[in-house]
């Protein structure tokens, strides 16, 4: 089976707390911790697996700048088997139309049987596997917490409401988004970076894929972010201060108060 | 001038979900004049409860599970190309919008929070990024229709009072049988040891644990206060603990006297499953953690450091 992986490099919201720079154009980036969307490692880890049960071969693939590089490589290492940047000026600034747009133009030059993408990214709409799938008139499901994979036919569940699994059956060539969850993403180690360090990540832009340049980048985008804020909220929590102590007692006050203790 | 504005309607067991009149909420805040439609895939007794509040209800009539590929098909044919849709940011608004948006070639905008007026042909959106970290503006080009993901829970239900007609138009609907997607079942989620949907204090803790081994001091903390242990999405990703103790959206809807947040950042899928507003004390050592603007009280410390004092202090009151 030949799979394709769509992933994105973004700050890690784990390691970091995002601050928003002084006229809010954009957040602070300087001391940020990068790395592979989360929901895009588990995508490379389903992807690993059917391909070592069934056959066939990973490709990773990121529209992004230089340090995109990074993570094509970071996702090599866990076992992918070749990367493809899509890289140009005229990219920047896409909305989420303009990023489905550019992804489809590269997803034409192969011939997949499986497109994966993480649920979501750091911008939480989760819509770029939607837009892929709705762009090449394949069948498409979000959300995908498991995959069976047989023949030219797959199974697969989404999780829904309530933590139920809706089950369906799905003809290649598909596109899926993959919920966090579905497996447990392989650790890569230095020296798996350092082994792939070195191979061939070929770039792709307008020229390469066919595109016009007016339809993706600023040009053709529809939805643009304006700034970046913190909301005036209400009140919010009352922070308790002070020493441990102090706090420890305060908060043991107000739990027996409230009935948090028995 | 915006396009007409329609509102999905999601059903379940022959009723509207919650939602249904916070799409008319959210209507009016783009064109508070608006006369807003619905439309409803799905049974007349839906058809009908929407009809009271909205202007017109455009019916599809069909009893099957719902396909989000033959809806977004269906959907593709009746709708006009300017239509501003509104659909609710769940798991099916999710599974059926963005690819929408494409067959209605109109702009697409997940999971919003509010908007803000019409500037030109650009309607001005609220939304998150990072987790809900931090929010930001967005201009939205309108003058070729838009299919919007409307985050639950964002706009107060509007009553409407439009007294609508019911419009059917399974006829201009086309093909609605399954195609290349096709359902099978719904897995229904399995019970765990404890149902923490019954717990009156639920001690829940989040990636701030940091590591299994740390969920100890949870559980001993839990034996303390005399309540149950619960976890955030990420707990479960990494199998820690049973699908069953996750509160979300995603997970168990809960209804808590008291809930202690711990390592929790807030997300809105994660509050989505606390119900019954009980009393919330966050304790996180990120002081821009979402959590702290639903909890009642919070603490901004390392919970690998409080957690086993808090503990300890409230076992020696006892």
């Amino acid at each position: 089976m030949e799979i394709l992986v769509c992933v994105k490099r973004v700050p890690d919201t784990s390691e970091n707390e995002i601050e928003i720079n002084k006229d809010g154009s954009d957040i602070i980036r300087d001391d940020l911790v990068y790395s592979v969307n989360e929901w895009d490692n588990y995508a490379v880890e389903e992807a690993i697996q059917i391909r070592d049960k069934v056959g066939g071969s990973v490709t990773v693939v990121s529209v992004g700048d230089d340090d995109a590089e990074e993570v094509l490589r970071r996702e090599m290492a866990m076992g992918a088997d070749s990367g493809v940047l899509l890289r140009d000026d005229a990219f920047n600034g896409s909305d989420g139309k303009g990023i489905a747009a550019i992804l489809k133009a590269e997803i034409e030059k192969g011939k997949y049987d499986l497109i994966l993408c993480g649920a979501q990214a750091d911008d939480g709409a989760g819509q770029v596997g939607g837009m892929v799938a709705a762009m090449l008139d394949y069948p498409y499901a979000s959300l995908v917490n498991k995959i069976e994979a047989d023949g030219d036919k797959i199974k697969v569940g989404r999780e829904i409401e309530g933590g139920n699994q809706e089950m369906s059956e799905i003809d290649m060539p598909c596109v899926l988004s993959i919920q966090t969850g579905i497996n447990e993403p392989r650790y890569v180690g230095i020296r798996g970076i350092r082994k792939v360090a070195s191979v061939d990540i070929p770039v792709h832009g307008v020229g390469d894929l066919g595109i016009d340049a007016a339809t993706v980048g600023q040009a053709g985008a529809k939805v643009r972010r304006l700034d970046y804020f913190v909301p005036e909220l209400g009140e919010g929590a009352e922070i308790l201060e002070g020493g441990t102590d102090d706090i420890i007692e305060e908060l043991i006050r107000r739990l027996k108060e409230k009935g948090g203790i028995k | 001038m915006a396009g007409q504005i329609f509102a999905y309607i999601v059903h379940k067991e022959g009723k509207a979900d919650d939602t249904a009149l916070e799409l008319l909420a959210a209507a009016k805040k783009i064109d508070a004049g608006a006369s807003v439609n619905a439309i409803v895939v799905g049974p007349d007794a839906v058809c009908n409860e929407v009809a009271a509040a909205y202007n017109e209800v455009w019916k599809i009539a069909s009893d099957t599970y719902p396909n989000a590929e033959v809806i977004r098909r269906a959907l593709a044919n009746i709708l006009p190309k300017d239509a501003i849709v509104l659909v609710t940011h769940d798991t099916f608004g999710m599974d059926l919008c963005p690819g929408l948006s494409v067959k209605l070639d109109s702009a697409f905008v997940a999971d919003v929070m509010d908007f803000e007026g019409i500037d030109g042909t650009n309607l001005k959106i609220i939304r998150q990024e990072y987790s809900g970290m931090v929010s930001t503006h967005v201009h939205c080009d309108i003058s070729g229709g838009a299919v919007i993901n409307v985050r639950p829970g964002s706009f107060q239900p509007e009553e409407g009072g439009a007294g609508g007609s019911v419009v059917d138009k399974t006829g201009d609907a086309g093909d609605l049988s399954e195609t290349t997607r096709r359902f099978l079942e719904v897995v229904e989620a399995e019970a765990g040891d404890v149902d923490i949907t019954k717990s009156e204090i639920l001690v829940s803790v989040g990636r701030g644990i940091e590591d299994q081994d740390n969920l100890e001091m949870i559980q001993e903390l839990a034996e303390a206060v005399g309540g149950d242990v619960s976890c955030s999405r990420p707990i479960v990703d990494a199998k820690w603990l049973e699908k069953s103790r996750q509160v979300g959206t995603s997970g168990q809807t809960v209804k808590p006297k008291v809930y202690l947040a711990l390592g929790i950042s807030g997300s809105f899928q994660h509050m989505g499953g606390i119900k019954g507003n009980p009393y919330i004390v966050a304790v996180n050592k990120n002081a821009k953690a979402p959590i702290f603007q639903f909890a009642d009280v919070g603490v901004v410390t390392d919970i690998l450091e409080f957690i086993p004092e808090l503990a300890e202090k409230i076992q020696e009151a006892k």
